[in-house]
């Protein structure tokens, strides 16, 4: 058997693999909140919570309603988008014109009520969701096994980040987001209807968390408390890439995954921690974050 | 201080002293003091400087255990405890700070949030905390060598009134926790609190006028961290144990609320919100996970309708 460092290959490459599929749901998870800081100035405590939302979405189309995999993808994070908006219309509203402090805390209070409620309902323990058929098994590349449900997950983030960067940044509806972004009175002035982009915003970036969250349904189990272990993760790799740039955060979230992965194969203690050590770092450096822009 | 305000902390004084013996149960008013005493730390940021610490649960967790430790496997006397947690949390909040200073605003509440859930992780590995079991039958030991704060019968005091152990851990705990508000009500009323309260009004006007900010706000920070591991001790010796709950996210959100509910920016808010709370939890602790979605709901509503707090509130109807 081959070997890298003295690590098997296929060791290697596997834990690579895990570690690239957990960064494309950083960048999906990372993407959404700037996105909403970007527009609404809120830092979405809540986002790991509706990426939770997603996964208990799907698991409970299939399980109640026998809905398959390939509509509750489009039907969480639909549903999860409504609660962003219903989120978005009655609470957030009325918080633009305070200190940004206080839409974190009020998103904070929305998670936890959103993580209580799923706990009293299905308790600590996760529910497995079953993989599609088309995804049992794996590819064999010869130096490695590649599942092929992770290989899905990774082009599926992959596609959705790209897709995301090229509305925001190459469409003229994106154009109307990044003017928002800059000067919301004047481009309200111009007549574009600022509040519902912001409310649509919301929901769109809750719904990339959703969406996130039934991709990892069958990855991980569904549990109510898979959402508030990955934000705070989520969070360190905001302050590494700086919430300034759509591209930043996908590449970012990316590499910290990769980077996680490889400290499982190498010194495994460290795995848990080794985001935060390297947010450390970068606070060091660079505090406006690689990709930010010192205001 | 006017005489409204010094007859006010006269009857509060004299509430806590009398409490244990009109019917407050010991341990339940020292735990209520030591989050007290932590929500006042806590305040001191956000209230007074302006920075919120989402990550404060690291301190207070911490030195429970650095405390627990000292009194466990060293043997050391209580006060000595508490005065090796008191300073490992503050040499933790200067490291800590010295990082989170960089950022402002929403970034250093993220920054000390993840810097408190790596802290969670190696407390999680470390062999010192005992991981899912925490530190557990920690002594309380006797005060100053000489004051037995653990399970002798003692003499009644004046030959009258009985006193058990926890009634004595109770005033040492009320020592303490008057020593760490003390400190913190010079702090804010001393030229060095005006200086937090400009940075928390205008910081680059602050910083306009030749104030250090950053060192200004890292001075806060590690006085805050330290108050805030002072009370983690002497959580650990009145309850006799340290745990992974004390270090997790969710800690930290509640001396958020705890300090949002009762006024940020106030001085009695953080012991009124603490207390609150704390009563709170106490009846509803066989609701379990009701407990998580009332907290969520206070946190909404405190957000929304109630931004001053329950202090803050009574002071602005009272000016008007």
């Amino acid at each position: 058997m081959t070997e890298i460092f003295g690590v098997p290959t296929q060791a290697l490459m596997g834990q690579l693999m895990i570690g690239l599929v957990n960064g494309s749901f950083y960048a999906m998870l990372s993407l959404g909140l700037a996105v909403i800081f970007g527009m609404l100035n809120v830092v979405n405590f809540a986002h790991g919570a509706f990426y939770m939302m997603g996964a208990f979405f799907s698991w409970m189309l299939l399980n109640y309603f026998g809905v398959n995999y390939w509509w509750s993808l489009l039907l969480a994070p639909l549903g999860v988008a409504i609660v962003g908006i219903i989120i978005e219309k009655t609470m957030l509203r009325w918080l633009y014109q305070l200190d940004h402090l206080y839409g974190l805390l009020l998103t904070f209070g929305l998670a936890l009520i959103i993580e209580g409620i799923f706990r009293d309902q299905y308790g600590v323990s996760g529910q497995p969701y079953d993989l599609p058929e088309l995804f049992k098994g794996a590819f064999d590349l010869g130096f490695m096994m590649l599942p092929k449900y992770r290989a899905w997950v990774i082009v599926a983030c992959l596609s959705i980040c790209f897709a995301t960067w090229f509305v925001i940044e190459r469409t003229r509806l994106g154009s109307y987001l990044r003017a928002g972004t800059e000067n919301p009175k004047l481009v309200q002035a111009f007549g574009i209807n600022v509040p519902l982009m912001v409310t649509l915003t919301y929901a769109f970036g809750v719904g990339l968390a959703g969406l996130a969250g039934v991709l990892a349904a069958p990855v991980y189990q569904v549990n109510p408390l898979m959402g508030s272990n990955i934000v705070i993760v989520v969070f360190a790799v905001v302050v590494i890439g700086g919430m300034g740039s759509i591209l930043g955060a996908i590449v970012t979230g990316l590499a910290l995954g990769l980077i996680e992965g490889l400290t499982k194969v190498f010194y495994p203690e460290a795995s848990a921690t080794v985001v935060f050590i390297i947010m450390a770092i970068v606070l060091l450096i660079r505090p406006a974050g690689l990709f930010g822009r010192e205001k | 201080m006017d005489k409204r305000t010094k007859i006010l902390y006269g009857i509060l004084l004299a509430g806590a002293v009398i409490a244990p013996f009109v019917g407050g149960y010991p341990l339940f008013l020292m735990s209520a003091l030591c989050f007290a005493l932590f929500a006042c730390a806590f305040n001191l940021l956000i209230g007074f400087t302006g920075l919120l610490s989402f990550g404060h649960a690291m301190f207070f967790g911490m030195a429970a255990y650095f405390c627990g430790h000292a009194a466990k496997v060293w043997g050391l006397t209580p006060e000595l405890a508490v005065l090796i947690g008191t300073a490992g949390a503050a040499a933790m909040g200067y490291l800590v700070g010295w990082l989170a200073v960089r950022r402002q605003g929403i970034y250093f509440a993220m920054v000390t949030l993840a810097l408190s859930q790596m802290v969670y992780f190696i407390c999680v590995q470390a062999p010192f905390t005992g991981a899912e079991d925490g530190l557990q039958n920690v002594p309380r030991g006797k005060a100053f060598g000489l004051i037995n704060l653990q399970s002798t019968p003692h003499d009644p005091l004046f030959g009258v009134i009985p006193v058990s152990d926890d009634i004595v851990m109770y005033y040492f705990v009320l020592a303490l926790f008057l020593l760490g508000f003390g400190v913190i009500y010079r702090a804010i009323y001393s030229p060095f609190g005006q200086v937090l309260k400009s940075i928390r009004e205008n910081e680059p006007r602050a910083l306009s006028l030749g104030y250090d900010v950053d060192k200004y706000k890292l001075m806060a920070f590690v006085l805050s961290a330290a108050l805030a591991g002072m009370a983690g001790a002497l959580k650990a010796l009145s309850v006799g144990a340290a745990s992974l709950t004390d270090v997790s996210w969710q800690m930290s959100g509640e001396v958020v609320l705890m300090t949002l509910l009762g006024g940020m920016g106030t001085i009695l808010g953080p012991v009124l919100g603490a207390t609150t709370i704390i009563t709170m939890q106490n009846y509803l602790a066989g609701f379990g996970s009701w407990v998580t979605i009332i907290m969520g709901v206070t946190f909404v509503v405190c957000v929304l309708a109630f931004r001053r707090g329950i202090v803050g509130e009574i002071a602005y109807r009272l000016k008007r």
